[in-house]
């Protein structure tokens, strides 16, 4: 009895907290016509998330690559064909691997740091003054944040896709002795060969990407506006930010590789 | 003014308020005392708009605040004023910028005027020298100076003040009794006012009530209350207060 007593509170507060987020993400929709009054702090926010965020995602990204390359490339020699790395490498990085490494790193690096900002704000009665003052924390506070991200999150991804195939070329050539011209001919080749301006690999990698950065600033605005309770309410607010910011990553990129890779063919 | 009629409140599982009834005349200060944790803040947070009564009447100007929609809340909270305990300002924005960010918000002015007001508020505060400055680089009394400074920019017909010297030096303590007690003589602001502060009560109230058990224990003039044998009028306001 017990048990399904705490089960059944988990249930309610979990759901409670995913209504919390949707509300917020549809009144930040309904603000989107105050973003040139928010723009210079817009601006500002997606300019340092970029700078916190990118020597990490170019270190990760380049190992990543790298990683990547070389198991591949293991499997790929015992068949006798390592002609078609550079083909596995930049379809990888630009479908799975650099929207998912960098929106793990915007999740630990920028929405922790906007959990913390917003929940202290909270917890010192600032998001109060603002309301008091007939100031909406929605549009003052929430929307600057998502649309940095929106902003910022495929822009690093094509940054770290890049350096993750670069990663790769390093490992084709220096340990599989496969040639730079021929990894870099045959990513380049995966990436055109669909004849549109944009290839689907690159389109539906950079919507993940967008559809993350948005996800990682609404969670981390959610968790910093319902922070209580002092320093332990904002510790709180920054691990729930963190941890709900990677399920969602790797719920929505599952979702979005499903609906274009099978279900849209 | 404002008007709080057998307010009840519930917050998790205890009872903040518990029939709580108040009355604060235009142009006076009534003061709300009581023990820690008797609902002072939560009383200003109902009139404000932030919390609605689980029943009763929170009327200002005699109109009902929690029958409020959003646009007339927003319409209130732009006739009152609210100083926070430790003056809420946002840390990135300056001093001249927090106490302009109403003003900016609202567009009510145009640039030249919004400054001129912005250093007219600031000077009223004495914090006119520190407007370029930023939060985390001034002191409490000062935060709390540039607090009021913000209430008071919109011209607000009434303020709310939530522990205005909490945590206050008293030569500090002074200057913002004095303040707050300009405020009513010069701009006939009305002014409801929670502290814990027998100086705090006595300089700036017209009037005092001491809360107890969710709402009124015991209340009257300053003077009545100074000389009152109740229990709570003589921890509060006692000799031996403060």
């Amino acid at each position: 009895m017990n048990v399904l007593a705490i089960v059944g509170s988990n249930l309610v507060t979990r759901v409670n907290d995913a209504g919390y987020v949707m509300d917020l993400l549809l009144r930040t929709a309904m603000a989107v016509r105050y973003v040139p009054r928010r723009l210079r702090f817009t601006l500002d926010m997606a300019f340092n998330a970029g700078v916190r965020a990118l020597p990490v995602t170019m270190v990760v990204a380049a190992f990543a690559g790298a990683i990547l390359a070389m198991q591949t490339g293991i499997e790929l020699r015992r068949f006798g064909d390592t002609t078609v790395l550079g083909t596995i490498t930049a379809l990888s990085m630009c479908r799975e691997m650099g929207p998912f490494i960098t929106g793990v790193i915007l999740a630990a690096t920028v929405g922790s740091s906007m959990a913390a900002e917003i929940g202290t704000m909270k917890v010192s009665d600032e998001v109060a003054a603002l309301e008091v003052m007939s100031v909406d924390p929605v549009n003052y506070l929430v929307l600057p944040r998502v649309i940095a991200l929106a902003i910022m999150c495929p822009t690093l991804t094509v940054l770290s896709n890049l350096i993750g195939i670069y990663g790769g070329s390093v490992i084709a050539e220096n340990n599989l002795a496969v040639s730079n011209e021929l990894f870099w001919n045959s990513a380049r080749e995966a990436l055109t060969s669909s004849g549109t301006l944009l290839p689907k690999e690159v389109y539906v990698g950079l919507l993940k990407a967008l559809l993350f950065g948005i996800a990682i600033a609404i969670v981390s605005c959610a968790a910093g506006l319902r922070a209580s309770g002092g320093a332990l309410g904002v510790g709180l607010a920054v691990q729930t930010a963190v941890r709900n910011s990677v399920i969602l990553i790797i719920v929505l990129g599952f979702i979005v590789t499903w609906f274009f890779y099978f279900l849209a063919g | 003014m404002i008007a709080l009629r057998d307010v009840f409140k519930r917050l998790g599982d205890r009872q903040i308020l518990a029939g709580l009834s108040l009355n604060v005349p235009k142009g006076t200060n009534f003061v709300l005392m009581g023990p820690s944790g008797t609902g002072k803040s939560v009383t200003l947070k109902h009139v404000i708009g932030i919390l609605k009564p689980d029943s009763g009447s929170v009327r200002v100007d005699g109109q009902e605040v929690p029958a409020m929609d959003h646009d007339q809340l927003m319409a209130l909270r732009r006739r009152m004023g609210y100083l926070f305990q430790n003056g809420a300002l946002i840390n990135w924005l300056s001093v001249e910028d927090n106490v302009a960010l109403p003003l900016k918000e609202h567009g009510r002015l145009p640039k030249g005027e919004l400054q001129d007001r912005v250093m007219e508020v600031l000077r009223l505060v004495g914090m006119d020298h520190a407007a370029k400055q930023f939060p985390p680089s001034i002191s409490g009394g000062m935060k709390l100076r540039a607090g009021l400074a913000r209430a008071l920019v919109t011209k607000p017909e009434c303020v709310l003040y939530d522990e205005p010297n909490a945590g206050l030096d008293p030569i500090i303590s002074q200057q913002i009794h004095e303040l707050i007690k300009e405020v009513r003589d010069t701009l006939g602001v009305t002014g409801l006012i929670v502290t814990h502060s027998r100086a705090c009560a006595t300089i700036c109230g017209d009037h005092i009530g001491i809360l107890e058990h969710g709402k009124l224990a015991v209340e009257g003039t300053v003077d009545e209350m100074v000389h009152s044998e109740h229990p709570l009028a003589k921890a509060f306001l006692g000799g031996g207060a403060d």
